[in-house]
């Protein structure tokens, strides 16, 4: 098994042989989010940026401006976080060809705690202008997400985990278009990154009495509103499930395309206007209602 | 006891709860145990019974990360019961991977995402200038944490507000996750930058207990200008194979490694 953030690593290296203009940089954290390939392999377009995570951002922001393509890498608590303003005047309104790329980003970041998960990123990221969010459930998604951001003009943030995990995605990854992994007819799941595979054990366990179609939005921005209106007309009722705050993330866009073209009973899972906290990430998910459990509970409401 | 020996038990308190953990920072959390013991043993005005005594010196730990030497300190001058220790990165835990203020008061603020106890410390000099209080504010910060452009923001600040009440301890391991810090960032000459920015500059061997209660007492008396004391300090100090090793930055001992360490540590 291997982690959405591996895909990130093995993508970077594949595409920077093919164009030399892919560039990367790290604010100490080369292991972590997985560029200790592509610095040994391209020395000389690797950026070792220290614990500085601003300063990275407006270095690519530059990079950018000058014709290359930066991926830019750290925590997700980090980046957008600590870089906002910077991510908003220097890369969206410039419209730079930056590539944000947040790694541990979710409650399933575990042991490390509330510092280190990032719980907030989608909200932020989707509210800028100019901005692409990309949330790949697996490592092969991952892969596919990366190679497809670096052929965008623009500024584009893809959000990774920390955790090793199964191997879901169907099909080929195509920017905004949101994925059908199971067809169903009763209750509509629509979520994005590695804990789709908690929707799938729902589905399956509950599927002599339920018929549940799980939807893979992988793209938060641009939404797949054809996909949403679709299958809120056919099942009438859809549960969002992310490992992210209910506001303002996957949830919440999911709500805004239904409530303005076809209003439907939404259930969004997500964390709740709270902070995460150390564990392992079954306990965290779990806590937080957000594990298949949890799914079950509330299909059968 | 004496210092050294509490160090001593300090450090195994590490090994056990790290290896317990399965997770964890190493190299820092060892390399500080000296600093640490002499602060809460020595050097702290403070009670583990009243914890959040308004007279006490506060500790802020801005590189978070390290927390599991201050949580030994705190189990053994009696915040809490040492067994808690074991619970250290679990479920449902107090001891959270990085401090977590509203689960352990005593740590003063919630830290972890580095540069930024040094912010909030200038935040708490200032108010203790303001209500007229004689308490310390004593803030540690790491070398890497040096990278951040918010850190020298705090410095600027302390600077502005002559905060002869704060008096900063700069975990000087020369280590950060990707190496040395020379080759991963250039600090040098940190002395000299502190100095140009209106600090009183010490150094210190972080390991001698003499060195760092009397450079403490020294940096106390001096009026009109905020205090750093850099301690040299070896990363995962006591245990052969974690000297001076950026490797260990980030990784708790398992297995073998844990009867060793705690041998040599004996
Ligand atoms: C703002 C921020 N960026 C990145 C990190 C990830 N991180 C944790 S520790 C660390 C290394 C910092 O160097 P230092 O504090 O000197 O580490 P040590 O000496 O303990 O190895 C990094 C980059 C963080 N905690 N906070
Ligand atoms: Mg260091």
């Amino acid at each position: 098994m291997k982690s959405t953030r591996d895909g990130f690593g093995e993508a970077i290296v594949e595409l920077a042989k093919k164009n030399k203009n892919i560039v990367a940089l790290t604010a100490d954290l080369t292991p972590s989010v997985r560029l200790a390939e592509f610095e040994k392999k391209f020395p000389k377009r690797f950026f070792q940026c220290g614990v500085a995570e601003a300063n990275m951002v407006g270095m690519a922001t530059g990079l950018a401006l000058e014709g290359k393509i930066p991926f830019a890498s750290t925590f997700g608590v980090f980046m957008p976080n600590r870089c906002l303003d910077h991510i908003r005047q220097s890369i969206c309104y410039n419209n730079a060809n930056v590539k944000l790329v947040a790694t541990h980003c979710g409650l399933i970041t575990g042991p490390d705690g509330a510092t280190h998960q990032a719980l907030e990123d989608i909200a932020i990221m989707r509210a800028l202008p100019n901005t692409i969010v990309i949330v790949p459930c697996d490592f092969k998604e991952a892969k596919q997400a990366v190679k497809a951001a670096a052929q965008i003009k623009g500024p584009v943030y893809i959000r990774l985990t920390r955790p090793k995990s199964e191997i879901i995605s169907k099909g080929k990854f195509q920017l905004g278009k949101g994925i059908v992994l199971k067809p169903g007819q009763d209750i509509s799941i629509i979520g994005c990154g590695p804990i789709l595979h908690e929707a799938l054990l729902a589905a399956d366990i509950l599927k002599k009495k339920y018929s549940i179609e799980v939807i893979n939005l992988h793209t938060i921005k641009p939404i797949d509103k054809n996909l949403i209106i679709k299958t809120a007309k056919k099942t009438k009722r859809i549960i969002t499930l992310e490992d992210h705050q209910i506001n303002g993330g996957l949830g919440s866009a999911v709500a805004e395309v239904l409530s303005e073209n076809y209003p439907t009973k939404i259930t969004r899972l997500g964390v709740n206007n709270s902070f995460g906290e150390s564990g392992k990430p079954e306990e965290l998910l779990r806590k937080h209602g957000l594990d298949h459990q949890a799914i079950i509970r509330e299909v059968k409401k | 006891m004496k210092l050294e020996q509490t160090a001593k038990i300090i450090r195994q308190d590490i090994i056990r709860m790290l290896a317990e953990a399965g997770s964890g920072h190493s190299a820092g959390s060892l390399g500080m145990a000296d600093v640490m013991t002499a602060l809460y043993f020595k050097i702290l005005k403070h009670d583990p019974k009243k914890p959040l005594w308004d007279h006490r010196d506060r500790l802020i730990l801005s590189n978070g990360h390290i927390v599991p030497v201050r949580y030994a300190c705190m189990a053994r001058t009696g915040y809490f019961p040492v067994k808690t220790l074991s619970t250290l990165r679990k479920f449902k835990s107090k001891l959270q991977g990085h401090p977590s203020f509203h689960d352990l008061p005593a740590l003063e603020a919630s830290t972890g995402s580095l540069g930024q106890g040094v912010n909030v410390a200038v935040g708490m000099a200032l108010a203790a200038k303001l209500d007229k209080k004689h308490h310390f504010i004593f803030c540690i910060t790491s070398d890497g944490e040096h990278d951040e452009g918010s850190t020298w923001e705090a410095v600027s600040a302390a600077h502005k507000y002559k905060l002869d009440n704060l008096i900063f301890i700069l975990d000087r391991n020369k280590i950060q996750i990707s190496g040395h810090t020379e080759k991963v960032w250039p600090l040098e000459p940190l002395k000299q930058k502190y100095q140009s920015f209106g600090w009183k500059v010490f150094e210190i061997n972080g390991h001698n207990f003499n060195q760092i209660i009397s450079t403490v007492n020294q940096a106390k008396k001096i009026k009109g200008k905020p205090k750093i004391i850099i301690a040299h300090v070896i990363p995962g100090k006591g245990v052969s194979f974690m000297e001076g090793k950026h490797q260990w930055h980030g990784k708790a001992p398992q297995g073998e490694e844990v009867t060793q360490a705690l041998e040599e540590l004996q």
